[in-house]
């Protein structure tokens, strides 16, 4: 039961985007599509499931001084991997991710669980608390990028809603991730004065 | 490119923050006060030049020759980290006057996405040293350019009355919104 919660911890109750607020540069430039939103949300998902992983099976070996570095030497490593990676069997995926892939390491979700989390907790945990906040930061992503897509060319994960003629380009662009992540925000602040 | 072209591009039409999306946590939290968005905005350019520097020499003579471009993400956040602590230490001795100024930014700068995303753009551009270095420099400018400016706006946000559900951050990102939708109007200058 209490590993469930671990997991499910990151989805909903400490979501990192709408409630810990972390992680923003990514939640606001790679959410154009659907598609680009969960791509990236996931590929941050793997990194910080890994490096949750690895780091709280190293935590004895590396002295409380020098912790931060070889934290981010780990977290930098797996990044690099996911990169090839997605270069290679996604390359349409990594082209329009672009910068952002690499990015990862300075994401602060990633350093930011390593340190809250998987630098106290055992190995099992650490990996379920990568996992489930990886999951919240996707499906924040994935919200985010749908109604992006939605509203600026009427299509939710290229299917069609109703057609591109009518859709208000500004949500796409710039402009748009700024004002649609705060009706969200709103949204969810209006819910939690209830 | 000549360097003009790349000082307007860097700082009006691909700003940093309002068109690329990077930096947006400092953007969204040293932003209250506009002093302390000055201060931010000095530290940032100070790094963003000597990391430009250092990261492009290593790639030039260190992982182009020996061929491993792929360790570039290691290697970088590595460098900058290192800088950073090392500008600290240095600024500690030699003058305390600015490392009051810009000591408590220092530490944060290490996570700014802006660094590490310079440092790689640069080589994704294939710019050259000085090229690279100016670009590094513009980039700053543009990113001290929309924090001051989106500072300002937020110090007079303070006094609008605002429905309770749009205080704080929410109506900060609608306001960054209308502003990068008036940086949109630099499209197709340069």
């Amino acid at each position: 039961m209490k590993k469930l919660q671990i997991l499910f911890n990151g989805i909903l109750k400490e979501n990192p985007t709408f409630v810990l607020l972390l992680g923003m540069c990514p939640t606001l430039a790679t959410t154009t599509s659907a598609i680009n939103g969960m791509g990236m949300g996931l590929a941050t998902a793997c990194v910080l499931l890994c490096s949750n992983t690895v780091i709280s099976l190293v935590k004895k070996l590396i002295p409380d001084s020098v912790r931060i570095p070889a934290y981010i030497v780990i977290i930098a490593s797996f990044v690099t991997i996911v990169e090839l990676c997605l270069k290679a069997w996604a390359p349409a995926i990594s082209e329009s991710l672009g910068l952002f892939i690499p990015l990862i390491v300075v994401n602060c979700i990633v350093l930011g669980r390593a340190e809250a989390f998987a630098a106290k907790n055992s190995v099992l945990d650490s990996a379920l608390d990568g996992l489930g906040m990886g999951l919240g930061f996707t499906l924040s992503l994935t919200v985010i990028g749908s109604i992006r897509e939605f509203l600026g060319s009427g299509n939710i994960f290229n299917i069609s809603i109703f057609p591109e003629d009518y859709g208000m380009l500004i949500f796409i662009l710039a402009p748009g991730a700024f004002i649609v992540l705060g009706l969200l925000m709103a949204t969810i602040q209006h819910l939690k004065n209830k | 490119m000549s360097y003009f072209i790349i000082f307007i591009s860097a700082v009006f039409v691909n700003n940093i923050v309002l068109s690329q999306f990077l930096g947006i946590c400092p953007f969204l939290g040293v932003s209250k006060k506009l002093d302390t968005a000055m201060g931010m905005s000095a530290a940032v350019s100070f790094v963003m030049v000597l990391s430009t520097l250092c990261t492009f020499l290593i790639n030039s003579y260190v992982l182009v020759p020996l061929g491993i471009g792929f360790m570039q993400t290691i290697v970088y956040i590595l460098v900058i980290a290192a800088l950073v602590q090392m500008i600290e230490i240095i600024l500690k001795k030699i003058s305390p006057a600015l490392y009051q100024a810009l000591g408590v930014f220092l530490p944060l700068i290490t996570t700014n996405c802006t660094i590490l995303g310079v440092a790689i753009l640069v080589i994704q551009k294939n710019f050259s040293l000085l090229e690279s270095l100016f670009f590094a420099f513009s980039t700053s400018i543009g990113f001290a350019l929309a924090l001051i400016l989106f500072a300002g706006l937020r110090e007079q946000l303070r006094f609008s009355s605002l429905p309770k559900a749009m205080q704080g951050t929410p109506i900060a990102l609608i306001v960054a919104g209308i502003l990068a939708m008036a940086f949109m109007g630099f499209s197709g200058v340069a």
